[in-house]
């Protein structure tokens, strides 16, 4: 038998001898990425999202508070409730239940609408934020924004009430002093057109804001654009969306595999404590092939990980390949070999287990951070976007979403494999260079 | 004589300031077993990492069948068979699977790796045990498979270090009744120890090594030879004797060298009945008392101590 064939089954046979470390190198990064991928959307259109948990105040009851009550109602990523009083609504969002509150005040429609024309005192709407919720804070503040401008411009562009706004809006012009003539008459021009247009529509019968909805021909007055919402990945014949597993079970696998590669450097170590490496260096044998035998189980293992968790989130999680699957399977594969160089990199700096345990924490948590294993690297400041692109986990990242729910095609796995095997060359040339090969 | 099979020559290594082995030269026959003996500390591991080529020395070479071992993966260091002093052992994996991994890196075939491997067990006692991992063994077992997993590429020259430390006299036997069959079949033995015992039991010379230098290299026979055929008497006191009095005791009949440790005085005799007589008495004129007395034929220990004026299981 070839000694690199022995020493890789051996290694293979100590991994699969121990049981119980055997299940939890499975099991672990199954339950974590599991928790991760329902905190990331889980699976999108399977699962129905919770929303976020707003409060509406409602002191105007006006046809535009209502009106806006009934937009935000309609928002999928919304969860309003209606609490009895402004205090009761503050106080929710203080206790964290709420990630904000919004109250409307009394005479808002009337204010809102005058405030468009510039007369007047504009309402003011009350958003309590909580501090620690500020991006879902700032989707509220878009879709109030949103809801009371098609609101109020669909109460100042229709009927009786858009007449009155105008016809005051006329008065103000007449009455305004020191407005230049010219500017004076084109304003009084343009809003005695509306009122004209206004009174046409009330007359035929036709709502003017009725074509305000989608495709409407009509004309009137409404929000100038729709919005159509489509995902950018590739959809499969059984029509998968986003799925929030597929990135946390590659990050959770992928820091698991890091953590058992630097296990199995450790073990060489160990192995130098407890005589063994006198046995091992004793065989004719040359370190290249130690290392390679140590490199190649530890690969072996590391790729086995990575299959069966991923394997568990296709089966449970409904995760899938929509891109290239020889890439997917090329990205695990790198990602294997990456670790495993990186556990003999690691034990040859360490030079002792104590010492390669507290340095193997620290380079972990680098590598899955900023990797973006946790969270998505998009999340991630601008600078630090642009940092991490030297740490080979971004890459093996990138290659897990192109291949797995970006649907992307072979050529966007070649990029992040090359780089993960160009950082496994790096590591394993200075683990061969600077381990302490001497026995003790 | 057969032609020496392992040849060390003026061996030297450093770590650091420590300096392990000073200049270490001796040769070894095929087929000899020979003791390498010295406290602890005295250079005896790491002589024997030189030998296998664990470790590089700085000065010196070995040569196995007058060549000297090149690199890693030299054909020679299959002629050697290490049997390290720790437990060189996989603890989860089964005895058999041990010896098939450790044979394995001897690129032995499959044929081999089965017929050796039960052949090394039945030797060593453990055939009974093949499927067993070592964490089930007894000490002395685990000792036992130590020495197996030496011997399935069938080397030439075994390098025993310390094999024995930490088992029992049961245990101990049973290696030495291995080791003495593996010494009938012709294996070269070197074996290093500070077990005197294990050195007399089974080797024919002895070489004794101090502070990183060869003190003694001689057949186990002229070593007991130099120190004559007399023999050693030991007078136990109830208080150390004065410095004056060495020199007294030695001009007395039958005594031929004298030398004192602690509350002991230690005489080479020459004849006890003579010498005896005359020291009890001249110890009684002195006022000493004389609180145990005992005689024994010179030994490696005493050897040592004449070498070296330290014992041997002093640090």
């Amino acid at each position: 038998m070839h000694p690199l064939l022995a020493l890789i089954g051996k290694d293979l046979r100590l991994h699969v001898h121990n049981r119980r470390a055997l299940i939890l190198t499975l099991a672990v990064p199954i339950a974590i990425a599991s928790f991760f991928g329902s905190l990331f959307g889980g699976q999108s259109g399977r699962v129905k999202p919770s929303g976020v948990p707003v409060a509406v105040v409602d002191l105007d009851h006006s046809a535009v508070s209502a009106q806006v009550l009934s937009n935000l109602l309609a928002e999928a990523g919304l969860r309003v409730s209606f609490p009895t009083n402004e205090a009761a609504a503050q106080d929710a969002v203080r206790q964290g239940q709420l990630a904000a509150a919004v109250v409307i005040p009394a005479n808002f429609g009337r204010d809102a609408g005058r405030g468009l024309f510039g007369g007047g005192a504009k309402p003011d709407v009350v958003l309590y934020e909580d501090p620690g919720r500020q991006m879902e804070s700032g989707l509220v503040r878009g879709l109030l924004t949103q809801h009371i401008i098609s609101a109020v411009a669909r109460n100042v562009f229709n009927g009786a009430s858009g007449r009155q706004f105008t016809r005051e809006g006329l008065a103000r012009i007449e009455e305004a002093q020191g407005m230049p003539a010219g500017d004076r008459e084109l304003l009084r021009t343009m809003l005695g057109g509306v009122d004209r247009w206004l009174a046409r529509v009330e007359t035929n019968g036709t709502s003017a804001a009725g074509a305000g909805g989608p495709g409407g021909g009509g004309g009137g007055f409404s929000l100038p654009f729709n919005f159509r919402e489509e995902p950018a990945v590739r959809e499969a014949v059984h029509q998968f969306q986003y799925n929030g597993y597929a990135h946390s079970f590659g990050g959770m696998s992928m820091q698991f595999v890091l953590m058992a590669a630097i296990d199995w450097g450790l073990a060489i170590l160990l192995e130098r404590q407890r005589g063994l490496w006198r046995r091992l260096r004793a065989a004719p044998i040359s370190r290249g092939t130690l290392l390679a035998g140590r490199a190649a189980s530890s690969a072996l293992i590391g790729f086995g990980t990575l299959a069966v968790c991923w394997g568990f989130s296709m089966v449970v999680f409904h995760v899938r390949v929509l891109g290239s699957w020889p890439g997917f399977v090329l990205c695990n594969l790198a990602v294997a070999v990456f670790a495993a160089s990186l556990g003999l990199f690691i034990a040859a700096v360490g030079r002792t287990p104590e010492a390669t345990r507290g340095l193997a924490i620290f380079v972990i948590l680098i590598l899955v951070m900023l990797g973006g294993a946790w969270i998505p690297s998009f999340i991630f400041p601008e600078w630090l976007q642009q940092a991490s692109v030297v740490i080979p986990t971004r890459w093996a990242m990138e290659g897990f979403d192109g291949m797995t729910w970006r649907g992307l095609g072979f050529a966007a796995a070649v990029k992040p494999v090359l780089v993960l095997l160009f950082s496994s060359l790096v590591c394993g040339g200075l683990a061969w260079r600077w381990f302490r090969w001497e026995a003790d | 004589m057969n032609p020496p099979i392992l040849e060390v020559r003026g061996l030297r290594k450093t770590f650091g300031s420590l300096v392990a082995v000073e200049e270490v030269s001796f040769s070894v026959a095929a087929g000899e077993c020979v003791g390498l003996l010295g406290p602890n500390g005295a250079g005896k591991t790491t002589t024997l990492s030189m030998l296998a080529g664990l470790i590089r020395p700085d000065a010196g070479e070995v040569l196995i069948a007058g060549r000297a071992l090149t690199g890693d993966t030299d054909p020679a260091k299959r002629r050697l068979g290490l049997v390290p002093q720790d437990l060189a052992l996989y603890e989860d994996l089964s005895a058999a699977e041990n010896l098939a991994f450790f044979g394995a890196l001897y690129s032995l075939s499959r044929a081999e790796l089965r017929d050796r491997g039960a052949a090394a067990l039945d030797l060593v006692g453990l055939s009974g045990r093949a499927k067993d991992p070592p964490r089930t063994f007894s000490g002395g077992m685990k000792r036992r498979l130590n020495l197996a997993v030496a011997l399935l590429h069938d080397p030439e020259i075994l390098l025993l270090d310390e094999p024995t430390v930490g088992v029992d006299p049961q245990s101990r036997n049973a290696i030495f009744d291995n080791l003495e069959t593996l010494r009938a079949r012709g294996k070269t033995i070197l074996y290093t120890t500070h077990y005197l015992e294990e050195v007399e039991r089974l080797c024919s010379r002895v070489v004794i090594v101090d502070h990183g230098r060869v003190l003694a290299d001689a057949p186990l026979a002229e070593l007991r030879a130099r120190e004559g055929e007399g023999q050693r008497c030991t007078v136990e006191l109830a208080a150390p004797a004065p410095a004056d009095w060495i020199a007294a005791l030695r001009g007395l009949p039958g005594v031929r060298r004298v030398a004192a440790r602690e509350s002991q005085l230690i005489f080479e005799v020459a004849d006890l009945t003579v010498a005896v007589p005359a020291v009890t008495a001249w110890l009684a004129q002195h006022g000493a008392q004389i609180t145990q007395l005992s005689s024994a034929r010179p030994n490696l220990e005493s050897v040592f101590l004449s070498l070296t004026g330290r014992n041997l299981r002093d640090d």
